[in-house]
């Protein structure tokens, strides 16, 4: 076995990057693969309460870098899937206290024994963000169909591409059908023509979501839920399988039409 | 649905404001900089060829993630540059 490490980052804050890794990594554990998620996000730890693994933390990432425990004994376990662990950030001030090559020792140490390691990187281009890519294999792009999400979105996909750290693909998170078809907002069709990258996956707005993280359960795990299943399936293409786009907009042609640009590339 | 029906709708409007600053952002060239760019390379090509400076278009363009500067240079014919 050897982990593909994943990080998801985003270049504006608040699109969904904690969400899509929560929602991630836990459809990769409900298809029973091994995973790790970290939460890159030193000083403003969030994934536990959207994992809902918040009352279980004893040690965090720093205390595992500076040697007050070992690795094992900083992942906490996840409530519905026991192949699911959570390596949770510190509340430190000291955003310092990581460093890439910390990153990659980490990611290394667990890179034989799980099939996933999902990193949830902080927003912006600074240090937090130089130390979830350190170890990425793959880098998924968070944006919202919005200008200033897309615009950020291309700034970090340069930074990216400069760091050759390969294609990353694109997540466009809280897409409304309702508002592109009254051409009130962007639709898919215009985001990936204006960043010209890899779309793995949209999620549509759902109130579920907001549901999901006030519980501490992912939308995943609730069935009926569109976001939910849009996260499932690009879990489904992270395993490598291909698994069609949902048809969010039945009737318009509009989906037809996104097929074909994504089958192009 | 649009109380401002006979505008440009609000997907459109974005469209093309990201399209504008995307090119900029990812050549770190601000419009006043292309400008300048534009005037001086009219000002040497005209130092060897007869150009007429109305019917140049210099712009950038998307090609991917790739920018290009395209540079469309119509050149005066040279019977008409021994006439004149
Ligand atoms: N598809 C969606 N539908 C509805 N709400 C969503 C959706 N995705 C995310 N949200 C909500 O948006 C908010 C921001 O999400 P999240 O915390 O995942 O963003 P983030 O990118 O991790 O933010 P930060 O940059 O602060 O770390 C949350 O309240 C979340 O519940
Ligand atoms: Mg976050």
């Amino acid at each position: 076995m050897t982990a593909q490490v994943i990080t998801v980052t985003s270049g504006k804050g608040g699109v969904g990057k904690t969400t899509a890794v929560a929602n991630l990594a836990t459809a990769l554990a409900a298809d029973g693969r091994k995973v790790v998620c970290i939460d890159g996000d030193i000083g403003l730890r969030n994934l536990d309460v959207v994992m809902g693994l918040e009352n279980r933390i004893v040690y965090d990432i720093v205390d595992v870098i500076e040697g007050r425990c070992k690795l094992r004994q900083a992942m906490i376990r996840d409530k519905h899937h026991p192949e699911l662990y959570l390596i949770p950030a510190a509340q430190t001030r000291d955003k310092n206290a990581v460093s890439p090559s910390d990153m990659i020792r980490i990611c290394n140490d667990l890179r034989a024994d799980y099939d996933f390691v999902v990193i949830d990187s902080p927003a912006g281009i600074e240090r937090g963000f130089r130390n979830s890519i350190a170890a990425a294999d793959r880098v998924l792009v968070v944006t919202n169909p919005e200008v200033s999400a897309v615009r950020d979105a291309d700034r970090v996909i340069g930074i990216l591409e400069a760091e050759e750290k390969g294609n990353p693909a694109l997540i466009l998170n809280r897409l409304n059908p309702v508002m592109v078809k009254q051409h009130d907002m962007l639709s898919a069709e215009d985001v990936l023509d204006l960043l010209a990258i890899q779309l793995i996956g949209i999620v549509p707005e759902d109130e579920n979501v907001i549901v999901g993280s006030n519980r501490g359960t992912p939308v995943v795990l609730d069935p009926k839920s569109r976001a939910g299943q849009a996260f499932r399936n690009i879990a489904k293409r992270l395993q490598g399988q291909d698994v069609p786009f949902m048809d969010l907009d039945k009737g318009t042609g509009l989906w037809n039409r996104i097929q074909k640009i994504t089958g192009r590339k | 649905m649009n109380f401002f029906s006979r505008k440009k709708s609000a997907a459109t409007s974005a469209k093309e404001r990201l399209q504008l600053v995307l090119v900029h952002d990812r050549t770190d060239l601000t419009p006043a900089e292309l400008e300048s760019l534009k005037d001086e390379l009219l000002k040497t090509i005209s130092r060897y060829i007869d150009i007429d400076p109305e019917a140049v278009q210099i712009g950038l363009e998307r090609d991917g993630r790739a920018q290009r500067l395209v540079a469309d240079i119509p050149l005066k014919s040279s019977a008409r540059r021994k006439a004149g």
